[in-house]
């Protein structure tokens, strides 16, 4: 039993954090922001490419770092600070994997960061990146097909985090190139998706509080830092509460990925919950403790609150997690008990109408 | 990164699982909180030690089996799961055993921790007192030196004091320096219950049991050699034990994971089946893996020399804060039930002492922002 990050998967992600401290602004942000400069963007992909980020899960054999789940945690949440724009967990720890499995052609150019991959359906639901990508990873029933852009016709949608270049995505099924196929191969990469989702929101949660901390230091009203109020405290407590208490569970479901342990999904389920909480409720505390400032789009703190909502409802929101995990616990969905258990159903009373006292110790 | 037991630490597992299997009382003890229920509960105490799993994280010349803080969290899983006895020994082996393990002397140490591990001596904390409880700095019981007798004269009123009127002995901070302020000049002692001049009464808790007490201190002779860490240096030795009380070895996850179990079978079970209540009860489930997650990554930390420090407050929130909500979750799926003596209604008003004792969730929280944080004290 040791769980906490390995050294080399702290100091890769570390190295590309001082990276990204150093290239990803907020300014870079804006960059990707209806009427900016994308390609700026790009340029700084590009560069994280060239350390090896899109390569993370890719085998070694296949131009890889060939590492695993547990070195995906560190890096994203690494990137979830940087609130970069970029399909991130899309390319990192969905798409490079599956396309150096399928041998695909395009693996070098993804690998390079000079094809911009995303992941979705085709269908009324927005796609994120999708109007910027190059590859679009498509499901379709229990098939992931990828399409080169000009296969697809792309309707672009406005979005609150004008970052996310959203578009409706329409492709002609069995078209692009079939990538991966079956539960096993599709629920895989799912969770690794999440898993990425997971840590990009534990980053953002970081950041949010971060500039909180920092501003209620400085801030000052009734001559004292508003900070030093217990009702800001005990709300940025409770910030760093819930971000301190997901992150074990992301790292624990990404090493259940790794290990390849039956439990996967379940734990993968219960870490997109509690990151998606935490981050929620970071951006929600983060822009009430910055007051009026923490109202505008002007200061920073909008991208990384806008980005959390985004990512705390993509790959499935809190509510479909907790569905799934009812189910994998035996809860059935509409009052309906589950049968498996009802063998031996607890005395409620006894004879006399007074409550049975059950075997408990506090 | 490796999230599984060797297999020392399995076989471990194994034997912890097997005894308790075979010795936990059935059907369950009275609530220790009683008069009855604690001498059943003591008879409980000393069959555990005799089998050596009274204080397993011990070392084995007080009785322990010298388990690792991982073996310790693995027992404590076995004896929740096992449905063990609530541990009226609790506030001497987690809170005052900590602080003599540091600071007691070779003589203290030989003197009182076999017999805390064998329940003979039980323990109880004197800390609260009517005007001190969150602001435990404010402490005004007093001891004074008495130069003929070569002991301290201890004077006040202690109160709260969980298991008061049942314990056999109390350690507790009195302050030595009537000039010194606040956190200084507080002086941290071990006396016997039974001593002359000690009044004990016994009031209920929330829960009607006689679970709490006042210690009435009047002249009360303790020999300078029941002075646990130095004169004048209570406060330092105390706040070494608050970091066990609010963390992990008093609240250990398999509690809230075997709570999580049960709720989880009251929703199997119960007629409606979980209805509208089903999503509390998966958060509830997932709060308590994540407690449990939280946990091992602490105790890697400890075990890589790591320290924790103001964590424990986290660890305090936490859980105390999950019990709450587990228990408003099963009494929903109790409905009318509810309103009838029960585990669930009787464990609902213990938990909601949970954000009180171990120092207020509001001091946590005020802890947690000022230390973590570093936000600026207001």
């Amino acid at each position: 039993m040791r769980f906490a990050v390995t050294g080399d998967n702290a100091a890769l992600a570390a190295a590309v954090a001082g990276l990204l401290a150093k290239e990803a602004g907020p300014e870079l942000i804006r960059a990707a922001w209806p009427g900016g400069a994308p390609e700026r963007v790009d340029a700084v992909w590009r560069l994280l490419a060239g350390v090896g980020v899109p390569a993370l899960l890719v085998p070694e054999p296949a131009g890889g770092l060939g590492l695993d789940e547990n070195a995906l945690t560190p890096l994203l949440t690494a990137f979830g600070r940087s609130g970069l724009p970029a399909p991130v967990a899309e390319t990192v720890a969905v798409g490079a994997p599956l396309l150096a499995a399928a041998g695909s052609p395009w693996l070098g150019r993804l690998l390079t960061g000079e094809a911009l991959l995303t992941v979705g359906r085709s269908g009324p639901a927005p796609v994120p990146f999708a109007a910027r990508a190059d590859l679009l990873l498509l499901r379709q029933g229990g098939q992931l097909r990828l399409y080169e852009r000009g296969e697809a016709a792309l309707e672009p949608v406005p979005s609150v985090d004008g970052s996310r270049a959203l578009a409706r995505v329409t492709a002609r099924p069995g078209g692009g190139v079939l990538l991966a196929e079956g539960p096993a191969a599709l629920g895989a990469a799912r969770q690794r998706g999440v898993l990425g989702t997971c840590a990009l929101l534990l980053g953002l949660g970081e950041r949010m509080l971060e500039l909180t901390v920092h501003h209620v230091k400085e801030r000052q009203q009734f001559g004292v830092p508003v900070g030093s109020f217990q009702a800001v405290k005990h709300a940025l407590a409770d910030v760093l509460l819930a971000l301190r208490f997901a992150a074990p569970a992301v790292l624990a479901a990404g090493w259940a990925q790794a290990a390849g342990e039956p439990d996967a999904a379940l734990r993968t389920s219960m870490a997109k919950v509690l990151a998606s909480d935490a981050a929620r409720l970071a951006a929600r505390s983060a822009i009430q403790c910055h007051g009026a400032t923490g109202c505008t789009t002007e200061y920073e703190l909008h991208l990384y609150a806008k980005r959390a909502w985004a990512l705390a409802a993509d790959w499935g929101g809190p509510a479909h997690h907790r569905q799934l995990i009812a189910r994998e616990l035996g809860l059935t969905e509409a009052g309906k008990v589950c049968l498996t258990r009802r063998q031996q159903p607890t005395p409620r009373w006894s004879a006399t109408g007074r409550a049975v006292r059950w075997r408990w110790s506090p | 990164m490796d999230l599984t037991w060797s297999p020392a630490e399995q076989e471990f597992r194994r034997e912890a699982r097997s005894w308790l299997e075979a010795n936990v009382p059935s059907p369950a003890l009275p609530s220790g909180d009683t008069r009855e229920g604690f001498a059943a509960h003591l008879e409980w105490e000393r069959t555990l030690h005799r089998a050596g799993w009274s204080v397993v994280s011990w070392p084995r010349e007080f009785g322990g089996r010298d388990a690792t803080l991982w073996q310790w969290l693995i027992f404590e899983e076995e004896y929740y799961r096992a449905g063990g006895p609530q541990r009226v020994s609790q506030n001497g082996i987690f809170l005052l055993a900590p602080a003599l393990f540091r600071f007691g002397t070779p003589e203290q140490q030989a003197r009182i921790l076999p017999r805390m591990a064998a329940a003979e001596d039980t323990w109880a904390q004197g800390w609260s007192e009517p005007g001190a409880g969150s602001d435990l700095a404010s402490i005004r019981s007093s001891a004074i030196y008495d130069e003929q007798s070569h002991g301290w004269r201890l004077n006040g009123q202690k109160t709260w004091t969980t298991r008061g009127a049942f314990c056999t002995h109390l350690f507790g901070l009195f302050r030595t320096d009537p000039l010194a302020k606040r956190h200084h000049g507080l002086t941290y002692f071990l006396l016997p219950l039974d001593a002359p001049g000690v009044t004990v009464r016994g009031f209920p808790r929330l829960d009607g049991d006689e679970g709490f007490a006042d210690v009435f201190l009047d002249d009360v002779l303790v020999p300078a050699s029941d002075v646990l860490g130095g004169v004048g240096q209570g406060w330092p030795v105390a706040m070494a034990t608050t970091g066990s009380e609010r963390g992990l070895t008093l609240r250990s996850p398999g509690r809230y994971l075997h709570a999580a179990t049960r709720l989880l079978e009251l929703a199997r079970t119960a007629p409606d089946g979980p209805g509208p209540y089903r999503d509390r009860v998966v958060q509830s489930w997932i709060e308590a893996q994540a407690y449990q997650l939280f946990t091992l990554g602490q105790v890697t930390d400890i075990a890589e020399g790591r320290p924790t420090g103001a964590e424990s407050s986290l660890n305090k929130l936490f859980w105390s804060e999950l019990d709450i909500r587990l228990h408003e979750t099963a009494l929903e799926l109790l409905g009318p039930e509810a309103e009838a003596e029960g585990p669930w209604s009787k464990g609902y008003q213990f938990a909601l002492s949970g954000p009180v004792y171990a120092g207020t969730n509001e001091i946590q929280r005020n802890i947690v922002a000022e230390r973590l944080l570093g936000l600026p004290k207001g």
